[in-house]
């Protein structure tokens, strides 16, 4: 089940989005998610799943491998379906006792169940088409205006990528660790939520003792490799747009319009969720 | 194509000034409580070109000095000088520590990237090289490290030993002039040590690039052109291999062992047979010096045929059973008198890792096998043959995909089935158990296990008293926190919070990993002890074999998933060509015998696995070598590298 997470996990492939600028990715991705938010009639939904598709396809990446990251969620998804079908007030459909379903409700739990599933693979073609070391550069680059404003946007960029790269190792270690506690009589499964918060303690000492270790040996590592900051740093693949990076701003562009003309339609009317 | 410029103004490119160093307690995690001396007035100098060995056992100060030649650490007193540059100033250091990369133990904690190629760059990025050069800079450092077709690959996806090369490549994409290697062997398989190791040894010879290898390895150190021995913050020996393991006596009192084949000698000269006065050199360090030493010595015990002793003797037999099979046998009945038998069976256990996916993993494939009371016994087999999956199906932590574990003939994936007691019955102790401690004390810590499985406080106190005991640790200890503690000591109280749930069947996974050989030596003669008076069952999974070897009177070898062999050691090791084929080796003293006794010796007892035995074999061998009427001249060539 930890193994099940595919945020910061890249997939090598050779596909065209696989060599999109990093930048690019990340506009298109933050684009992507804004037009999401901003649609909210049948149409701009479709014209979003197009644009998904178009995005996942290109991408080489099997949607199984993104499916996974679902699983991460999967709680989240159902609290919000729940809570949007069953506490939005309107027009009855269903009546069962206390239990109330309404025609907004059901409308807006599938809306914001469709968001959440977009948003989710959306963001992970990212993640799994671009190792956090690009990410790590296209935001850096696009963050750059705010290092006038003292914001550490190298240190944070770094960082990032760090925690990335760390995610699947510790999570393996949580496994490993987990195992090992059982294997001394632990239970991690039964018993109320005291009992169940007081049985995560063997496993998250542990887990941070060993996560201090490793930071620490990394960042002598690191040092150990001449870092010393962001300052006169090179880049082994630098960040230069490209032919297709212009294409791909076009085409985003593109449907960005379309997306907030069939999206909002002709009279624009707020979400009430 | 190695680098001239070195060699301009010094002769020395590394040199340390009566340099010390000292820990201070605010220093680190606090695991440091008082200041300790890590360095006293250390001094020495590396010539350009050379393989310079640092050899201690752990805490003996190298790592610490590893990290003042690149100046991670500068000295509290004394100077460390590279290549003319003096580390203690500030703006040295950049330079001092592209001149001496450093690779370090943990492959996991030192990459940076998430694909090899990025994180063989980081080095380079970081001292502003211009992109046009970076990239055949990372290329050559990776073609030189044999890494270069998985340039592409996520770091997760390599062997250990794979990682370390990445690392090494990334020292070498900076240009160094030395290569400072922190014990980069001490987290690998055997398979993995070989490939760095020859790695290393190709670098230094082609490149002429300085090595500097930590390590407390002695097979390590013996391929070095010089050796220091550090103890205690201060170079005990040094000298060149040969100079440093003739001082036998000097080396064990410090914790460290000698080569095997340097250690059989030894024992050989104590036994009256004196190799030394024929040896071309002395001491001997590999097999092959010893095995061409042990046939001087038959031909001139035996002159009258001299020539045929390196011929096979036809019709001699050569036994491969052990002769002392009788005082081996587990002499359980007296431990566990009290006793009921307690009996674990796989039945055609099969398991699939990421079933449902589109790639799954068979990781066990039909295992059959039944582990009775009183056993020791031994699991090999490399990297993932299914050692790991396979015991944790022991004990219910992994449920098979298919087919049955029985306890007593109970299937304890079965509905009531009580898990959590059999975990009791049956303890773990995982490869690094030392990171599974939490607790603020050793007395809490040991007393989890027990309290889980429903002892009361004073049950559980008593049976952590017990544990703490029978791993050979002081009742003071009980108060300290896990988290004071030295690395061997972590590991014992680790082991005794399994040993505290008085298990009956007690399973170690790679219990001496990165132990120096003391530590390595304390915890087998306890695991040996815990055999003899407790008659607990033991399940040792390890790569070495000379350890599994020692004490297990069942192997088990699991290939691919596959159990591929059951049965004593010594019919195991009888089938050394197929044991080459699953990437694992016999123990050396086997190797030793069975070129010995091919070539000649009648060898009667080949399942010794003890220096002491094994040169009491060739001894014995030695005095009745056998008359010359008996040799057949067929020529057989046995020796092999």
């Amino acid at each position: 089940m930890l193994k099940d997470i595919t945020l910061g996990q890249y997939y090598p492939a050779e596909s065209v989005i696989h060599r999109l600028d990093p930048r690019v990715k990340l506009v298109v991705t933050l684009a992507f998610i804004i037009s999401l938010f901003l649609v909210n009639r049948i149409p701009g939904y479709l014209l979003a799943g197009v644009f998904l598709c178009l995005w996942v396809g290109l991408s080489r990446v099997p949607l199984s491998f993104m499916l996974r990251g679902m699983k991460a969620i999967f709680l989240l998804l159902l609290l919000t379906i729940v809570f949007n079908l069953f506490l939005t007030p309107g027009e009855a459909i269903f009546t069962w006792q206390r239990v109330v379903i309404t025609k907004e409700g059901v409308r807006i739990a599938s809306l914001m169940a469709i968001r959440l599933v977009f948003l989710i693979i959306g963001s992970s073609v990212m993640t799994l088409t671009t190792t956090p070391n690009q990410l790590t550069d296209g935001m850096e680059a696009l963050m750059r205006p705010l290092k006038k404003l003292h914001f550490p946007v190298h240190e944070v960029a770094m960082m990032m990528s760090i925690a990335l790269r760390f995610i699947p190792i510790l999570m393996e270690e949580t496994d490993k660790i987990m195992k090992a506690q059982m294997a001394r009589g632990a239970d991690f499964e039964t018993g109320g939520i005291n009992r169940r918060a007081r049985a995560l303690v063997p496993l998250l000492v542990p887990l941070f003792v060993s996560a201090f270790r490793r930071a620490g040996d990394l960042a002598m590592a690191m040092e150990a490799r001449c870092y010393h900051g962001g300052d006169g740093r090179t880049k082994l693949k630098p960040l230069r747009y490209d032919r297709r990076d212009y294409l791909a701003y076009v085409l985003l562009v593109l449907y960005l319009v379309l997306a907030v003309l069939l999206g909002r339609g002709v009279i624009p009317f707020t979400l009430q969720g | 194509m190695s680098n001239g410029a070195e060699n301009s103004g010094t002769s020395s490119i590394a040199e340390s000034q009566e340099v010390s160093f000292h820990y201070i307690r605010r220093d680190e995690e606090g695991r440091v409580i008082h200041e300790t001396t890590a360095l006293d007035r250390v001094s020495f100098s590396v010539t350009p070109g050379e393989f310079l060995a640092i050899l201690g056992h752990n805490g003996s100060g190298k790592s610490t000095m590893a990290k003042h030649l690149n100046a991670i650490l500068t000295p509290d007193a004394g100077t460390v000088v590279i290549d003319g540059l003096d580390t203690s100033r500030e703006e040295n250091i950049l330079t001092v520590r592209r001149l001496a990369g450093m690779v370090f133990q943990n492959p996991d904690n030192q990459i940076i990237g998430q694909i090899v190629e990025e994180d063989v760059a980081f080095g380079p990025e970081n001292l502003g090289i211009p992109t046009e050069q970076l990239r055949s800079r990372v290329d050559d450092a990776l073609k030189k490290v044999g890494m270069w077709k998985r340039r592409l690959s996520s770091p997760n996806k390599l062997s250990g030993g794979q990682k370390q090369r990445v690392s090494i490549a990334g020292v070498l994409a900076m240009k160094p002039k030395i290569l400072l290697l922190d014990e980069p062997t001490a987290m690998l398989d055997p398979h993995g040590r070989q490939e760095v190791l020859a790695a290393v040894h190709t670098l230094n010879r082609e490149e002429g690039i300085t090595v500097i290898l930590i390590t407390h390895d002695m097979g390590e150190a013996a391929g070095a052109d010089r050796i220091f021995v550090m103890d205690r913050g201060q170079v005990a020996l040094t000298g060149t291999p040969r100079e440093v393991f003739g001082h036998k006596e000097q080396l064990e009192a410090i914790g460290l062992t000698l080569p095997f084949p340097t250690q059989i000698a030894g024992s050989l000269a104590a036994l009256g047979i004196d190799l030394k006065k024929n040896a071309p050199v002395w001491p001997f360090l590999t097999e092959e010096e010893l095995l061409e030493g042990i046939r001087n010595a038959a031909e001139e015990m035996h002159p009258d045929h001299g020539e045929e002793s390196r011929i096979r003797g036809g019709g001699r037999k050569v036994s491969d059973h052990p002769a002392r099979s009788g005082e081996e046998a587990p002499d359980a009945s007296a431990g566990s008198a009290q006793r009921d038998p307690f009996t674990l069976t796989l039945e055609r256990v099969s398991c699939v890792y990421d079933a449902k996916t589109s790639n799954p993993v068979r990781a066990l494939s039909d295992i059959d096998l039944t582990i009775g009371t009183g056993e020791f016994i031994g699991l090999i087999g490399h990297t993932g043959s299914g050692k790991s999956t396979l015991v944790q199906h022991l004990n219910g932590l992994i449920k098979p995909t298919s087919g049955r574990v029985l306890a007593n003939g109970e299937d304890i994936h079965g509905e009531h089935y009580n898990r959590k007691m059999l975990r009791a019955r049956v303890g773990m102790v995982f490869q690094y158990p030392e990171h599974q401690l939490f607790e603020t004390t050793v007395l809490a810590d040991v007393c989890y296990g027990p309290k889980n499985i429903g002892k009361t406080q004073e049950e559980a106190e008593a049976a952590a008293r017990a544990a703490i005991e029978l791993v050979g640790l002081e009742p003071d200890i009980l108060t300290a926190s896990p988290f004071e503690l030295s690395g061997g000591q972590k590991r014992r109280v680790a082991i005794a919070g399994v040993l505290a749930m008085e298990p009956e069947i007690l399973i170690l996974d790679e219990p001496t990993a990165g132990l120096d050989p003391r530590g390595r030596e304390e915890i087998l003669s306890l695991i040996e002890r815990f055999h003899r008076e407790r008659g607990i069952t033991i399940l040792l999974v390890s790569h070495s074999m000379e350890d599994v070897a020692r004490f297990a009177t069942r192997l088990l070898v699991m290939h691919d998933g596959r159990l591929a062999m059951d049965s004593s050691p010594a019919e195991v090791f009888a089938r050394e060509e197929e044991l080459r084929e699953m990437g694992l080796a016999v123990p050396e003293t086997t190797r030793i015998l069975r070129q010995l006794s091919g070539a000649g010796l009648p060898i009667t007892d080949l399942a010794v696995y003890t220096p002491e035995e094994t040169a009491q074999a060739i001894a014995q061998a030695l005095a009745k070598e056998a008359p010359s009427a008996d040799v057949v001249r067929n020529g057989t060539e046995v020796l092999h590298a």
